[in-house]
């Protein structure tokens, strides 16, 4: 693995992966509104019970960025590995790490985009009742798209084709929304699945939204899941790195 | 100067062989590319032209015996800025502009995005692109030199097959390679474009010194080289000048001394194999 990051390299592929989006306006409008769309569905079907819009709404403005980073991510780095681009840059003087940050800057500032809005429309036009502030929902969301990119860069190492990469979602993503506390508290889970649920990374970004929720103050645990969330991301997109060969059969 | 630059040999191989699947493809190939000039790699398809290019390129996997590029083995780090290869299959972002797609190349190789000084390549433009209007920086000069600056605001995704094959070709030329493998650049083009292309390979070659090494399988495009290396299953078949080859195998043309090689190889191929399957029949009856 190349260990040198040149940041010249890394800028030049995370805008040339934005312009590539830009030219795909209807992906870019779906990114953004679908979390939208979603959060007003979301408020009516808990027309009468405004603590759970709260409590699931506030969940979900973390799962989105995962959720949408990651399939468009895997789905972004197969296409390279496929179109004979990825092989070609491999014979060029691009670090992998190069590309793996390139990718993780373009998604992440994308996210902070689409998580802005979705926040924002959830805090003012739908009243999500929060005692924290925005900013620490918007971090932990931010933080939620680089583990989705991480983990879609590292699957599609292991898809041949779209159809498998769009499968890896379900495998990935699914156990860990079951298993995050959104459906039923971990502590009240077997114990085998709570204790798998403390080693899933969604399980921390849901309790740090918990967390902004319930409490004015920066807590520990808040800390404590930024932290989590942040490691997973980056060990997971180092794991991406490696999963890149240069030479190929 | 560097160490490159003064060996006489660009590329080296000695017992060259490289596995993909459960098949051997190249088959322990043993062969020199002179510095400098223009040199052909033909053979029909499926002979490991391309395998055999990504060799070179530093990308294939499981190679064994010596290859040597530029002083250097192949692959290593130190060759990524001095090595350009053009993929068979045209390798640009579909969904990018064609001047979208040489600007982020352009930037992968470290080349200044838009420098008046370097209006020009080292080795001039076509001449149509002399002609046309005064162009900046090495991405301009890239699209002029492959005549695709009327297209350079079209999505990669609309292009033609051959404007995208020379878009693609247009990212060898933005970096300063010692040594550029194209593999198939000249398919599908019309005969002006192809003559021009062959033009500037020349160019590339006789001004700046680069070193080509072109697979083709358009045999009248051997002539346009200045050596030549046969391949056929794996192996190479001859290596020479294409007049070295139309002498030695007393053929008129450069493809006609092809098949006579192919010929004999086949002849002896047979004899080997006769044993093999009159057996075979043997038991069969
Ligand atoms: N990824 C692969 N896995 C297994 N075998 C492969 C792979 N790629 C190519 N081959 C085999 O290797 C051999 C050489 O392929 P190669 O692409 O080098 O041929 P080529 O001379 O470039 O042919 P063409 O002129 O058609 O491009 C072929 O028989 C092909 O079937
Ligand atoms: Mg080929």
């Amino acid at each position: 693995m190349n260990a040198v990051l040149s940041p010249a390299r890394s800028l030049a592929t995370a805008r040339r992966v934005l312009r590539q989006l830009a030219h795909d306006p209807r992906t870019l409008a779906l990114l953004l509104l679908v979390p939208v769309g979603l959060l007003v569905l979301l408020y009516y079907v808990f027309d009468a019970d405004r603590t759970s819009f709260d409590a699931i709404g506030s969940s979900l403005l973390g799962i989105f960025p995962m959720v949408t980073m990651f399939l468009v991510t895997s789905i972004a780095t197969l296409r390279e590995r496929t179109s004979g681009t990825l092989e070609r840059l491999m014979t060029m003087p691009l670090g992998k790490a190069d590309l793996v940050a390139g990718y993780a800057l373009a998604f992440g500032a994308f996210a902070v985009l689409q998580a802005t809005l979705a926040t924002g429309v959830a805090l003012w036009l739908l009243g999500l009742d929060i005692a924290g502030s925005p900013w620490l929902l918007l971090l932990v969301a931010l933080l939620n798209a680089l583990l989705g990119t991480a983990l879609g860069l590292f699957v599609s190492a292991f898809a041949a084709s779209e159809f498998q990469a769009v499968q890896f979602m379900p495998a990935v993503i699914f156990p860990q929304l079951l298993l995050c506390g959104l459906f039923a508290p971990r502590d009240s889970m077997q114990p085998v699945l709570e204790a798998v649920s403390h080693v899933l990374p969604m399980s921390y970004s849901v309790d740090g939204m918990t967390q902004v929720l319930r409490h004015q103050d920066i807590t520990g645990d808040y800390v404590r899941d930024v932290v989590v969330v942040a490691g997973s991301a980056l060990a997971v997109l180092a794991l991406g790195a490696a999963t890149l060969r240069r030479r190929t059969d | 100067m560097n160490k490159s630059s003064l060996d006489p040999v660009s590329v080296r191989a000695h017992d060259l062989r490289v596995t993909r699947g459960r098949v051997q493809v190249l088959k322990g190939l043993d062969f020199t590319v002179r510095r400098g000039g223009v040199t052909g790699l033909l053979g029909p398809s499926g002979c490991g032209k391309t395998t055999l290019m990504r060799a070179i390129a530093g990308i294939q996997a499981r190679a064994t015996g010596t290859l040597e590029v530029l002083g250097r083995p192949a692959g290593s780090p130190a060759l990524r800025p001095l090595i350009g290869y053009v993929t068979q299959a045209p390798s640009v972002y579909l969904d990018l502009t064609v001047r979208q797609n040489l600007e982020y190349y352009a930037a992968v190789l470290g080349v200044p995005r838009a420098d008046p000084a370097m209006g020009a390549p080292p080795w001039g433009h076509l001449p149509a692109a002399r002609l046309g209007a005064v162009s900046r920086g090495r991405v301009d000069a890239a699209l002029a030199d492959v005549d695709l600056t009327s297209h350079a605001g079209a999505l990669a995704a609309d292009l033609s097959g051959g404007q995208r094959s020379r878009a693609s070709l247009a990212v060898a030329l933005l970096g300063s390679p010692e040594l550029l493998v194209l593999d198939e650049p000249t398919v599908g083009l019309d005969p002006v474009l192809r003559r021009g292309l062959w033009e500037l390979f020349h160019r590339l070659a006789g001004q700046h010194g680069v070193t080509l090494l072109i697979s083709s399988h358009v045999m009248d495009e051997a002539d346009r080289c200045e050596r030549l290396l046969l391949m056929r299953a794996g192996r190479l078949l001859a290596d020479g000048t294409p007049a070295e080859l139309r002498r030695r195998t007393g053929a008129d043309t450069v493809e006609e001394a092809f098949l006579r090689l192919v010929d004999d190889a086949d002849d002896a191929d047979d004899a080997g194999d006769a044993d093999d399957s009159a057996a075979r029949a043997g038991e069969s009856v």
